[in-house]
């Protein structure tokens, strides 16, 4: 008895010490304080939070709280708005979430401000880097963001007459007799192979052709032999590549090692394996305007528009940039995620990175694009 | 009897022998595949008789003094045979060889499916020989290989088979389509197709114009050295310099030329590339 009356006078107490002494709240994990979203809800007495507010909401994917904190949104349609952040036509963005973000003030004049935006979209191949100035603008008080809307032009309704080839492979069954011919897979060649050494990584870049006269689906392997011509380590090309190549088509690979140093190789045994596929020659994707110039970070960047000339969207495009010296040799090998779907004859502007240890080398390069459609039925 | 000694030893070794010969079976050394035959017994009383090949085993109760007869299906695989007799706990015993009968049929390896017209030693052909009941037939035999293509000369050449098999190395022709490949021998026949193809562009020749929205670019007919027509599909390059940077695309062939209208306002400088075949250049000036 005497212990049940003294347990509960002493958990009464505890209820009035956690009252009286309440803990401070940790900060959510996987945010680093001052340069994440804590965003929704606050309030937006500053151009820097006014972005934070609105970049927390487009984080929660609360749409309508977004919309409504935006400056000209008299300008800018909700469902523009949406489209911008959220995506669509099954574009990368669409499989995207925002996990983290920078803001820093550039410029603050009164009633209005410049804010940059570093953003870090989480997407289903990978991470994608974004950055946006952002034009802020006191009303009534607050601080409300004015977005820049990218609006897309309107394809006018039209057929476009689209007959490239397609091709088909009926391959030998498992009834058919011995000795009866099969189709051969397709011939492909790396035409170039280069070792760089890029920070703590090796990198193999180069190019393979496909030389036959059918589709080929192609994958590059390497094999790191080192002094005593052991095998050091073996790794592919993955998404580094165009692996669907057309009769004469020629891609750029890009292989990385990382952990390992050029000193530590004495060899590099190079695969490339070829399988026949159906392939499609439609759509073709020009690639217009490609120039360097400097991002708003100031990185060297290739920049330029890609125009898919079919009548289909292309959900997902991913750019692959080859970078040639002045001897024609491959010397790196870039790619990135295009995360709006390509609209036909639409064009949709790129930008894949030139790492600093390529300036001042780069005589020349050549963009291919890889493309993901998805399956009509 | 220094002289008695080594005679008793060799008529002792002779009559050993003789006895051996006795309990030998009478068989022929060699027997065609699936051709029966008969073997000749003496005594008198019944035996049991065992046949032992390699896919084949038989027993059976047979009357000294009668053939035994071996009928055909018994000595359908090619190889060595045992054949035993044993009669009152004595047993006389032979072998005989079964080789393949008379070509029935060919198995036809042809490599590769598709090759680029004009390929020195590029087609490979193997035949092999079987007779009716799938025995390789071992025996030199004349294969002819025939490589044709529509509207040119066949090419045609014999060769002896060695161990059972005859290969070929032929070179691919120069015009591109179906070629029938053959191997024939005795009225056997056996075909498959060899896809000629075009090989590597050549002389890639490009012509440019301005068109309302943009520039027209088109390949004059890309075809190979020795005429053919590139494959449907292959990739030409067209890459545009122009003041508002580079601008590439990868356009697929179709009935013999790659066109593709280039949306650039400005001049440039167009060049074409197929594969690591480079092709000629054009300038284009401005729109007015």
């Amino acid at each position: 008895m005497k212990l049940a009356v003294l347990l509960v006078l002493a958990t009464i107490a505890l209820l009035i010490l956690g009252f009286a002494l309440p803990v401070h709240q940790a900060t959510t994990p996987g945010i680093v304080s001052g340069e994440a979203l804590p965003g929704v809800g606050a309030s937006a007495n500053t151009p820097e939070a006014a972005v934070r507010s609105l970049l927390g909401d487009v984080q929660a994917r609360d749409w309508n709280r977004a919309y409504s904190v935006l400056a000209n949104n008299n300008n800018v349609p909700k469902e523009a708005f949406i489209r911008d952040v959220g995506g669509n036509y099954g574009s990368l963005r669409t499989f995207s979430s925002l996990e983290g973000s920078r803001t820093r003030v550039l410029n603050e004049n009164g009633d209005q401000a410049l804010v940059r935006a570093d953003m870090h979209w989480s997407t289903a191949v990978g991470p994608i880097y974004d950055v946006k100035q952002l034009k802020v603008v006191q009303q009534g008080g607050n601080w409300k963001v004015e977005w820049p809307l990218e609006k897309q032009p309107t394809v006018p309704p039209q057929v476009v007459p689209v007959n490239y080839l397609r091709w088909d492979v009926i391959s030998r069954g498992p009834e058919d007799d011995w000795g009866t011919q099969n189709v051969d897979s397709p011939r492909v060649r790396i035409v170039s192979m280069n070792a760089v050494q890029h920070g703590s990584t090796l990198v193999i870049v180069g190019e393979v052709v496909n030389e036959d006269t059918v589709p080929a689906f192609v994958d590059i392997n390497a094999i790191l032999i080192g002094k005593n011509d052991q095998n050091l380590d073996q790794e592919s090309s993955f998404d580094k590549i165009q692996h669907t190549l057309l009769p004469k088509q020629v891609t750029p690979y890009r292989i990385d090692f990382p952990g390992f140093n050029l000193s530590q190789v004495k060899n590099v045994r190079m695969d490339a394996k070829a399988m026949l596929v159906p392939a499609s020659a439609d759509p073709v994707i020009a690639v217009l305007d490609q120039h360097e110039q400097n991002n708003v970070l100031g990185r060297k960047v290739l920049s330029g528009n890609l125009l898919n000339e079919s009548g289909r969207v292309v959900n997902i495009a991913q750019v692959l940039a080859t970078y040639y010296d002045s001897n024609g040799k491959v010397i790196w090998v870039s790619d990135g995620y295009v995360d709006r779907a390509l609209l036909p004859q639409t064009p949709e502007p790129f930008a894949v990175d030139m790492p600093d240890s390529t300036v001042g080398k780069v005589q020349s390069y050549r963009v291919t694009v890889n493309h993901y459609m998805r399956q009509q039925s | 009897m220094r002289r008695v000694l080594p005679a008793a030893c060799l008529t002792i070794c002779l009559m050993a022998a003789l006895a051996l010969a006795a309990q030998e079976l009478q068989l022929p050394a060699t027997v065609n595949a699936g051709s029966g035959f008969a073997i000749a017994t003496s005594g008198s009383g019944s035996a049991t008789f065992y046949l032992v090949g390699p896919s084949y085993t038989a027993k059976r109760q047979v009357q000294l003094g009668q053939e035994i007869q071996v009928r055909p299906p018994e000595v359908r695989s090619a190889g060595r045979y045992l054949a035993i007799l044993r009669s009152g706990g004595a047993s006389r015993s032979g072998s005989f060889y079964v080789s393949a009968a008379k070509p029935a049929s060919l198995s036809f390896l042809a490599h590769p499916s598709r090759i680029p017209v004009g390929q020195r030693g590029g087609v490979v052909g193997v035949a092999f020989l079987f007779d009716n009941w799938h025995n390789l037939v071992r025996r030199p035999e004349d294969v002819e290989f025939r490589l044709s293509t529509k509207n040119a000369p066949a090419a045609a050449q014999s060769v002896r088979t060695r161990d059972g098999a005859a290969w070929i190395l032929m070179n691919s022709g120069t015009k591109a389509g179906n070629a029938q490949f053959v191997a024939a021998l005795d009225g056997i026949e056996e075909a498959r197709v060899i896809q000629q193809v075009a090989s590597d562009p050549c002389h890639l020749q490009i012509r440019a114009e301005r068109s309302p929205r943009g520039i027209l670019v088109q390949t004059a007919p890309v075809r190979d050295c020795s005429g053919n027509p590139v494959s449907d599909g292959t990739v030409v390059t067209f890459t545009a310099n122009s003041p508002a940077g580079l601008s590439t695309v990868d356009v697929p062939v179709k009935k013999d030329i790659a066109q593709v209208e280039l949306k650039i306002p400005g001049p440039a400088t167009i060049s074409v590339a197929s594969g690591v075949v480079m092709g000629n250049e054009v300038k284009v000036g401005g729109q007015q």
